[in-house]
């Protein structure tokens, strides 16, 4: 770094922008509660529904039953098969996303102030009053018996799914939430209707929009979309799942000239106190992009990979410390041992207060970056509520990323960060690695 | 240009040119006096800016037996300069809460930078000096160098979808570069050297063969200034323009290929023909060819291709790729997924007959309506990323277009005419020469296994959950 360019960096640190965003709690007409940021300059709304539970409210053996569900929600609804229901929703330029992970079901919205009464409308028909038509039944179910059959020959879901098996038990968690080939054909009109009813109901819903829209009519456009839901879904939400996870190697033996490694050990939940001392840490270790250690020692020093990425993957009813990478087959024994080492150097060595500034200027210089868009801030309102955090989460965030300090970081580190405990899955033929148990 | 683009159709479409818009609000554009052209696009509404440099030079600019050496070059630009260290303009951005990142793509090679507002002068600084600066040490080609080839492994190797596409634009293009893959030919890659990229960058990188894009919380005012500043003083060189490519032939023979790979969950089909791009003051075909490709398979319930094969029970999915932005004449594409049953014999004739129907027929007024509208609607919609915004326009200059001809992009869409569509229908749809291709699974693989040991991992509901760029076809970062 020349000298010129630390100054410059310095300065401008000092200089840090606060323009925080301003978040509206509001409670509409009908009682339903959202997040609003008002921005008149373009015109057209950003909506962001998130109803808990998602397919982890998949009934026992009935595995696949949310994600059908939620793809067929766009397939037709109230007076309109799926084509002319389509057709409705194109006629306005609105766009409605409907999907479906392990913890939320989610609908992302985009309407133009012009038909924004239409548009939420048709939302409304979608969430309250979908048909399940038979056929459309049947032609969603093909294509995700296609989405099945794909993810049996990609190295990438294979390992992430063994990974997923060995980590979470009984748990919904343990299996995808496309389902199998028979659990999916052996879904029913009836299945997916009552799929529905455990989880589009108002007790579970969280609300967010930003763009162009006040409060009062916000509170409306709510009520229009979800005003004709039950009040209660029809299942208790998921319970937390216990980490099964042991440390060792899983090898699956697949014709590739790379292995894929998928590996992960326990996380910790965000109410912990170390959360954010292991945030910060994870960066540093192999969060970063291209300035973590694991990319300084496997990419860019030897060459050994494209990427590596280490991550604290935190849901609703269980977290892991997880992370992935991609190596040839003879490379790969050498690339494991690598993060292997680094982790015990992390947990021994801890961190230089270098690297714990430069991972905090990055950390919370980032954030406010994310919030450049409607579709985003929505995004991120809903999800903080899904996730049981306070509004003023947004101003308070940085400043708990500043109080981290390096013991901190060395403590979590000690705490968590056992390189024996790391479970790996390698999906390819690699040398010089043995699975163990 | 080639004959494609100059087919009789277009001089009707030319006569319905429409007005020529302004300059939208918050778009600025100049050019320094070292060749320098510059975007500004403003959007107040975040501290935040993007700046990406785009090169006019990418893959299909290299020569015969270097492939690759566009790709590799783009990596080992990070690698230091006389004031940078290596990987020291990637860690200084991160330290000062940025992200960055490169791209290439056949036409050009882009790098940027997404940080605070307040930070722009930092990475102009750097960018600029590595415009001008590059070192490349001793130490650090090679193991970049087995980056780039892991690059490929995972990439395109261990996929025979990605193995298939490669294989297939070698067919479709006798002549042009575009038939080879951005990333390289293995063997070739294994070749490059650092006197291989010290050659390209000497060549090509200058002030002159480049366009700088600066998105976000900054004034045109601002961005002129610092542009000058950093910029200003790089030297142009005379021969840094992009030089014409060996172009296409008249091609006249269909192909077919197949390949069988028990890596593969279901039969696909792709199909391709040459076709014209978006050029300078002439964009109408390729406008009409990008509501062609909506028509047919842009929505999943009520296009063409949807309607006739999908909702009939043929096949599983369908979709039409078109994208205009290239130098010289690109490909139109269709790709299928029959439905189980239904023979790959079958679904093809079942395409066949729908897009000749087609053809008969013409566009429905109503459904064009809609993608009208549709299209509309997403101009507002784009407004909602500076990101998305300044990639447009990068993208546009680096191919070719004027900032009038990115302006003027969505009016010439709304502007389409039925007959137009027809024209571009004709164009592509009954074009003698498409390659086809079949991807194909073993007879007896067993697409089942590890299915039932199906699990996935959790998705973080964490807000700090990573929030990925958007992924562009064609590009390799």
């Amino acid at each position: 770094m020349i000298r010129a360019l630390a100054t410059l960096a310095f300065a401008l640190l000092a200089a840090l922008p606060a323009r925080a965003i301003e978040i509206q709690q509001i409670t509409s007409p009908g009682g339903i509660q959202a997040w609003l940021v008002e921005d008149h300059s373009i015109p057209f709304t950003a909506l962001s529904l998130m109803f808990k539970g998602g397919a982890s409210l998949d009934a026992p053996g009935k595995r696949g039953e949310m994600n059908l569900m939620t793809a067929l929600l766009e397939e037709g609804s109230g007076e309109m098969d799926s084509v002319q229901y389509a057709e409705a929703v194109e006629a306005l330029g609105a766009q409605n996303r409907f999907d479906v992970g392990d913890d939320a079901l989610t609908v992302n919205a985009r309407m133009l102030t012009e038909n924004r009464d239409q548009a939420a409308a048709l939302l409304r028909q979608a969430l309250a009053e979908p048909r399940f038509d038979p056929d459309a039944v049947e032609r969603v179910r093909a294509q995700v018996q296609a989405v099945i059959r794909s993810e049996a020959t990609d190295p990438n879901a294979i390992a992430s799914k063994e990974l997923a098996r060995l980590a979470w038990g009984e748990h919904p968690y343990a299996t995808s939430i496309n389902g199998t080939r028979d659990s999916v054909a052996a879904l029913t009109r009836e299945d997916l209707i009552a799929a529905k009813d455990r989880v589009l109901a108002r007790d579970r819903v969280v609300v967010a929009a930003a763009g162009d829209i006040t409060a009062e009519e916000l509170g409306r456009l709510i009520d229009t979309i979800l005003g004709d839901l039950p009040e209660q879904g029809s299942a208790p939400l998921p319970q937390p799942a216990e980490l099964q996870l042991t440390g060792g190697v899983t090898a699956i033996d697949w014709d590739s000239p790379q292995t894929v490694v998928s590996f992960a050990q326990a996380g910790l939940p965000m109410s912990d106190p170390d959360y954010f001392a292991a945030f910060v840490a994870n960066h540093i270790l192999g969060g970063g992009g291209f300035s973590s250690r694991l990319m300084d020692e496997i990419r860019e020093k030897r060459g050994l990979t494209y990427g590596v990425a280490t991550g604290l993957s935190n849901g609703l009813y269980g977290e892991t410390w997880q992370g992935g990478m991609a190596s040839a087959n003879d490379k790969v024994a050498e690339a494991v041992g690598l993060i292997r080492s680094e982790w015990d150097r992390f947990a021994e060595g801890g961190v230089t207060e270098k690297e714990l500034a430069d991972a905090k200027t990055y950390l919370t210089g980032e954030y406010a970056l994310r919030f450049d868009g409607n579709g985003k801030i929505a995004g991120i309102l809903a999800g903080m509520q899904l996730i049981g955090l306070p509004a003023d989460y947004v101003n308070t965030r940085n400043a708990q990323i500043e109080a981290v300090t390096a013991e901190d970081v060395q403590r979590v580190a000690q705490r968590l960060l056992h390189a024996d405990q790391i479970r790996f899955v390698l999906v390819g033929r690699a040398e010089g690695i043995d699975a163990t148990n | 240009m080639t004959i494609l683009t100059r087919l009789a159709p277009l001089a009707l479409v030319l006569a319905a040119t429409p007005a020529l818009a302004e300059m939208p609000k918050g778009i600025s554009h100049f050019t320094l006096d070292n060749g320098l052209e510059a975007v500004v696009i403003e959007d107040h509404r975040a501290p935040v800016v993007v700046q990406m440099l785009w090169y006019r030079i990418g893959s299909a600019d290299e020569q015969p037996g270097k492939s690759g050496i566009a790709h590799y070059l783009e990596h080992l630009m990070f690698k230091g300069t006389d004031k940078l260290g290596p990987g020291e303009l990637s860690k200084t951005v991160t330290a000062n809460g940025g992200r960055d990142n490169a791209f290439t793509s056949y036409d050009f090679t882009t790098y940027f930078q997404r940080i605070a507002s307040d930070r722009l002068p930092l990475i102009m600084e750097m960018e600029a000096d590595r415009m001008a600066n590059l070192r490349i040490g001793e130490d650090d080609w090679q193991a970049e160098r087995q980056v780039v080839l892991e690059e490929r492994s995972q990439r395109t190797d261990s996929d025979p979808g990605a193995q298939f596409s490669e294989e297939r634009s070698a067919v479709q293009f006798y002549n042009h570069p575009y038939g080879r893959p951005v990333i390289g030919w293995r063997q070739e890659m294994e070749g490059l050297t650092r006197e291989d990229a010290i050659a390209w960058y000497d060549a090509h990188y200058a002030p002159n063969a480049a366009v700088l894009v600066i998105a976000g919380d900054v004034t045109a005012e601002d961005v002129r200034e610092l542009a000058e500043t950093y910029y200003g003083p790089v030297p142009p060189k005379p021969d840094a323009a992009r030089k014409p490519r060996p172009q296409e032939p008249i091609q006249r023979s269909p192909r077919r290929m197949e390949r069988v790979d028990p890596r593969v969950a279901q039969p696909v089909m792709i199909r391709s023909v040459i076709a014209p791009e978006r050029n300078r003051g002439e964009q109408q075909t390729a406008a009409a060819l990008t509501v062609l490709a909506e028509l047919l398979a842009g929505s999943s319930q009520t296009s063409v291709l949807a309607r006739d094969l999908v909702l009939t029970g043929k096949a599983l999915y369908v979709n039409a790729s078109y994208d205009g932005f290239s130098v010289d004449p690109t490909t139109f594409g269709l790709s299928m997924v029959p439905a189980p049953g239904v023979s790959n014999e079958d679904a093809e004739a079942a395409l066949d007959a729908a897009l000749a129907q087609f053809l008969k027929d013409g566009p429905d007024a109503a459904q064009l309506e809609r993608v009208k509208t549709r299209i509309r609607a997403a101009r507002v919609y784009s407004q909602d990323s500076a990101h998305g915004r300044a990639y447009d326009y990068g993208q546009g200059l680096a191919t070719g277009l004027t900032i009038e001809d990115v302006n003027d992009w969505p009016d010439i869409l709304a502007a389409v005419t039925p007959e137009d569509i027809r024209a571009a229908a004709k164009l592509v749809l009954e074009n003698p020469a498409p390659v086809t291709g079949w991807l194909l699974p073993a007879p007896d693989a067993p697409a089942e296994a590890g299915a039932d040991a199906a699990a996935a991992a959790p998705q973080p509901a964490s807000a700090d959950a990573s929030r990925p760029e958007t992924a562009n076809p064609g590009e390799v970062e």
